[in-house]
């Protein structure tokens, strides 16, 4: 029995042995076919079990099982060390030049004209405005009388209308000269309490380094029961304050003229100059940002509201301006030019959305 | 509107600093647009007395000059003006003074071999006027050493204000003055007019024929005048803001104007032929104006003419012909009332502009006639000497005023700032409203304020000499809780395409909504096109937003960019409406070459296709039901383009590869394609609110099968898709193509197309005979479309 115990022993130190010189795949598949394989010693050895008495078999079953088991193991674990080896070989040979140039896929871009828009939006939605709009195509009652500016009026005259080609006999169609038709739109067709801003292109037949003939601007209105210039001071100032994402604006009303507001303002904002550009915040100095008032009686009247009920403020401003003292611009004519390179510098991230929580200034 | 700080302390009694009145005048509305003082550049120069002239050595035409500037010690001075002599008083600028008339900075410098150690400066080269024949010769009373531009009254602010449409009362230094006096700047002078009754009658006949233009005519004659130049200090006021003194006589016009905001005209009786009336024009009738240019009129504006000819167009120009010269000796002063509509009609169909005008336009004040007529005389005879004539006063201006009733609360309730009511009363007279106490207030406008029509003009009043700036400012009421979504349907929609396109690679720009009309044609013409373009190029309303994109990427590729892919969210302005539309152009190459990809590939239709598709599913359109059809505009390649419709009615975008007549009319080169995106047409979905349906993926997995169809080259792909669907509609849900190809092995006149198929089973998993079935199905669909299966 002895001799038998230590000839399994011997048994079990030969086939480890044997399983670990094994230096590649098909000599170690050789080594287990020699050993567990149909004809292989092991299964031999195994086969033996049967032709053993009861007592033999209680003795010798456990010892032969265990050499089984442990060289299966063995091939197990050598086997994987080869393939990994083999893997390690293989891997080696096949680098690419990771520094070779790949394709992001074409960065898109949102107009800054688009984009000071969304701003807008944003911010004015939060003090309960929406966002309305009227055509650009646009009749004079709209454009000029509803405004309070009848035929004769100095301010028509100022307005460097383009006038639509008419059929004979027919008043001529203008394309706006601003966007305040839009407000005249909303009071009719609107029961009060209305809050409202109203961006979109407008037109002025004017071309030189500071006008194009097409240009953008943004209208507010609010009208309610007693409202007054207080609240027109204190939207600018909220409004301009959230737009340049700055404490320090300082807001000026100037008495001015326009005729569909009364009191009239203009508004003017103070500057820091910063690197020779003029940042918005401070006063160094002030600059006009746009026109502003109480929405005059008439105007009111000529909408259908009674004006002893109903008053309310307007302001307007350019919105290419607004985007030009945010981001830097210096040239409105590239707003309208279509440059690529112009586009990519200054336009917008197309997940750029402005948010109240995310900051409406990309 | 100019005007000088002395010029205006005639009309006003201050002690304030220019700071102050120019700081005063921009808050009260008078916006400063600038401050200029003439002495600030003349501040080197001093008066000197030239002690000897000598001969240059060497220069016949150099005089050597010793000068006294009041510096203790003898100046030398090579001087080439032919009146500098000695015992004379000039005006000196010594080395480092800078000459603003020649632009040069003065140094010690050798002339022709003398040293020369400043310089005895002429008119032109102070910047004071054109003459330059010699020095400037001052009076023996000038006192040496001082300074020039002080003594010689230089040292006089110009400040120049822009004066809004509504306030012609501050078109004249007066009413500067007045509006300066109410925000307590000090006191309004009073006009002192003395009494120049006249001693003989009108020389000359004043009628009326059109009330309606003209409601007054006001005139007398002066006899006797002789209408030399004005005095200097008339002229260098004149000069100051930019006027040309001419004469006396015109000078005095123009600096009433100025000083009251009235305009006057002077004509020469000599020149008259009988009667002066203000009458409508007739039609086609022309007048020389003063600024040399002949004017057609028509019937609808109002001239003053005589027996014989137009003299003036009323309120605007006076006539060429009938203008005081240096041998006038008998004049007629007209100062009338002109309406306001009337002028800015007239002006307007003229194109004619004039200080004149502005101010008529605007309304002048139609009780200063009598007034206006009194300076004007006044200073007339004290300018060119004569005698007046009684005054004749035709016709009687609109001199009804307005009384506004008018709540002090409003100043609070509109303005935003509760004032004081005595307050409000002291500026409102100070304005020169009359102001009378009660419930509510009763106030009379001054005549000179027909801006005035209001309660809300009289809280501007009060607001704005109150100061704007103290208006506080006030919350808006907040509705409670999170600011509530304020887009509309369109809005959300027009954001979602527009950062659909930007995230698939696009640039967004923004082009001109006016394009020409030949770049209209191809689009069924501009229904839209405007009377006045600024340029041919921007002539009509874009019917499409192509052309304008198309230019884009002309330019772009001019610039040396080989791939454009340029899309706009903007109107089309089509006779019905404006639409909201998304333009696509992608022009030149999709992809650069690359060590990937290999060579440069050029965008074609399907590109275009890819950039509607995506488009329209971002916006919510069904795009799986969608139908190609063929018939899009004629910009595109006919037989490379197509309508997205969804029905044969409603088309929601065109695309295609561009017409080569198209690319050639934009001088495109290169291949371009194009789609454009018809918001409107987009179906919105109606909102169900937030829950989405239950989520319940199928139990069986999917089953894939192939077929390979030979169909007659002509049919669409995308029929066969559909046959292929609608085979079996619960078993099949989709059929992609995989393969599209003609040559070997394909007989002539057909194609072979490749589809993929994917079944999905319900309950149970499909049985043999299930999927045979459904295969016959497939097939059999095919079949009907001229499709045979491949072996």
């Amino acid at each position: 029995m002895a001799t038998n115990t230590d000839t399994i022993d011997s048994l079990s130190g030969d086939w480890l042995a044997r399983v670990e010189a094994a230096t590649d795949l098909p000599s170690l598949e050789a080594e287990r076919v020699a050993a567990l394989g149909k004809q292989g010693a092991i299964t031999q050895l195994l086969k033996s079990l049967g032709g053993m008495s009861p007592e033999q078999r209680q003795a010798e079953g456990p010892r032969i099982h265990a050499l089984r088991e442990n060289v299966t193991a063995a091939i197990a674990e050598r086997k994987a060390t080869l393939e990994r080896a083999e893997l390690d070989r293989r891997l080696a040979t096949e680098t690419l030049d990771m520094s070779l140039p790949v394709p992001l896929g074409e960065q898109g871009s949102v107009h800054p004209v688009s984009q000071v828009m969304d701003e807008l939006a944003e911010i004015f939605a939060d003090l309960g405005f929406s966002v309305a709009t009227g055509p650009e195509i646009e009749e004079q009652w709209y454009n000029f009388t509803a405004l309070n500016m009848p035929e004769s009026h100095p301010a028509r005259a100022m307005h460097d209308t383009f006038y639509l080609r008419a059929a004979e006999g027919e008043e001529a169609k203008v394309l706006r000269t601003h966007t305040s038709p839009v407000q005249i739109r909303t009071m009719m067709s609107q029961k009060p309490p209305i809050r409202i801003i109203a961006p979109g292109r407008t037109y002025r037949s004017d071309s030189d380094a500071t006008h194009t003939p097409m240009f953008h601007q943004v209208e507010a209105l609010v009208i309610d029961r007693g409202i007054h210039m207080g609240h027109l001071k204190w939207t600018l100032e909220t409004f301009l304050k959230a737009y340049f994402e700055r404490e320090d604006i300082v807001l000026r009303l100037r008495p001015s003229y326009f005729p569909f507001t009364e009191p009239s303002a203009e508004i003017d904002v103070g500057y820091t100059v910063v690197n020779g550009r003029r940042v918005l915040g401070g006063a160094e100095g002030f600059m006009e940002l746009g026109g502003s008032g109480m929405v005059h009686p008439r105007v009111i009247a000529n909408c259908g509201l009674d004006p002893d009920e109903w008053q309310g403020f307007a302001f307007g401003c350019g919105i290419d301006r607004l985007a030009m003292l945010k981001y830097g611009m210096d040239d409105l004519r590239a707003f309208f030019d279509g440059d690529l390179r112009w586009l990519r510098h200054y336009g917008f991230r197309s997940l750029d959305v402005p948010t109240l929580s995310g900051g409406v200034g990309a | 509107m100019k005007f000088t700080l002395s010029w205006l302390k005639e009309h006003l009694e201050t002690e304030a600093s220019l700071d102050e009145i120019v700081e005063t005048l921009t808050r009260i509305g008078l916006e400063v647009e600038g401050i200029e003082n003439p002495a600030a550049k003349l501040a080197p120069f001093t008066i000197a007395h030239v002690l000897t002239a000598e001969r240059h050595p060497q220069a016949d035409k150099l005089q050597v000059l010793t000068v006294d500037a009041g510096t203790g010690e003898q100046i030398q001075v090579v001087c080439g003006a032919p009146n500098a002599r000695a015992g004379m008083k000039g005006v000196f600028g010594a080395p480092g003074a800078y000459v603003p008339g020649s632009d040069i900075t003065l140094k010690v410098a050798a002339i022709r071999g003398v040293e020369s150690r400043g310089m005895m400066c002429s008119i032109r080269e102070l910047e004071l006027g054109e003459e330059h024949d010699g020095i400037i010769v001052l009076s023996d009373e000038a006192p040496v050493g001082e300074s020039y531009a002080q003594w010689a009254g230089l040292d006089d602010p110009v400040i120049d204000v822009a004066i809004t449409p509504n306030r012609q009362d501050a078109m004249g230094v007066q009413g500067i003055a007045r509006d300066l006096a109410a925000a307590g700047l000090g006191t309004l002078k009073r006009i002192e007019v003395r009494d120049t009754a006249g001693s003989f009658p009108c020389p000359i006949e004043i009628r009326i024929d059109d009330p309606e233009g003209c409601p007054a005519f006001f005139g007398r004659g002066v006899r006797g005048v002789s209408n030399g130049p004005s005095p200097a200090w008339l002229q260098q006021r004149l000069k100051a803001v930019g006027q040309r003194p001419i004469s006396a006589l015109v000078d005095m016009t123009n600096y009433i104007m100025l000083s009251y905001g009235r305009p006057l005209h002077v004509y020469d009786l000599a020149k008259l032929t009988g009667g002066i009336r203000a009458r409508r024009a007739v039609e086609r009738e022309e007048v020389l104006a003063l600024n040399g240019k002949t004017y057609r009129l028509d019937a609808s504006m109002t001239v003053i003419a005589d027996d014989a000819a137009v003299h003036d167009i009323g309120g605007i120009m006076g006539g060429e012909h009938s203008g005081v010269t240096e041998d006038t000796t008998d004049i007629l002063i007209e100062c009338a009332y002109f309406t306001p509509k009337h002028i800015a009609r007239t002006g307007q169909k003229l194109a004619l502009t004039s200080d004149a005008r502005s101010r008529f336009e605007r309304g002048v004040d139609p009780a200063f006639l009598e007034t206006g007529l009194a300076l004007a005389t006044q200073l007339a005879v004290e300018l060119a000497g004569g005698e007046a004539s009684q005054i004749v006063r035709a016709g009687s201006p609109p001199l009804d005023t307005l009384t506004v009733e008018y709540d002090p609360r409003r100043a609070g309730e509109l303005g935003g700032l509760a004032v004081d009511e005595d307050r409000q009363r002291q500026i409102l007279e100070r304005l020169g409203f009359e102001v009378r106490i009660g419930l509510p207030w009763k106030i009379n406008v001054p005549t000179w304020r027909r801006d005035v029509m209001g309660p809300a003009d009289i809280v501007e009043e009060v607001i704005r000499i109150e100061g704007l700036d103290k208006v506080p400012s006030t919350p808006l009421e907040r509705v409670p809780g999170v600011a509530r979504p304020t887009a509309t349907p369109d809005q959300l929609l027009e954001r979602k395409v527009r950062r659909t396109a930007a995230s698939r690679g696009l640039n967004e720009a923004v082009t001109w909504s006016f394009i020409s009309e030949a770049e209209a044609e191809p689009f069924g013409a501009g229904a839209w096109v405007l009377a006045n373009p600024i340029s041919e190029e921007m002539k009509a309303m874009r019917p499409s937003l192509l052309p304008g994109l198309l230019a884009a990427a002309r330019r772009n590729i001019a610039r040396g960019a080989t791939s454009v892919r340029l899309f706009e969210v903007g109107r089309r302005y089509l006779s019905d409406s404006e639409r909201p539309t998304l333009g696509v152009v992608l022009a030149g190459d999709r992809l650069g070459r690359h060590w990937r990809t290999g060579k440069a590939q050029a965008f074609d239709a399907f590109d275009a296709k890819a950039e509607a598709l995506a488009i329209l599913a971002a916006a919510g359109a069904p795009v799986d039901n969608l139908q190609v059809l063929g018939g899009a505009s004629d910009v595109y390649h006919p037989g490379r383009s197509g309508r997205l419709s969804l029905g044969p009615k409603n088309v929601l975008a065109e695309f295609g590869e561009l017409h080569p007549a198209a690319l050639k009319a934009f001088d495109l080169s290169g291949p371009a394609v194009a789609a454009e995106i018809y918001l409107d047409a987009v179906p919105q979905k109606r909102s169900s609110g937030h829950m989405r349906e239950r989520y319940a993926p199928p139990p069986l997995q999917a089953v894939k099968r192939d077929f390979a169809f030979l169909v007659p080259v002509g049919l669409a792909a995308d029929a066969l898709l559909r046959a292929v669907r609608g085979a079996d509609k619960g078993a099949i849900t989709g059929a992609t193509l995989f393969d599209v190809f003609t040559g070997q092995g394909v007989p002539e006149g057909r194609k072979s197309l490749a589809v993929e198929v994917t079944l999905q089973p319900g309950e149970k998993s499909f049985s043999h005979d299930e999927l045979e079935a459904i295969s016959a199905r497939i097939v059999a669909a095919a079949t009907k479309l001229g499709a045979e299966l491949r072996g």
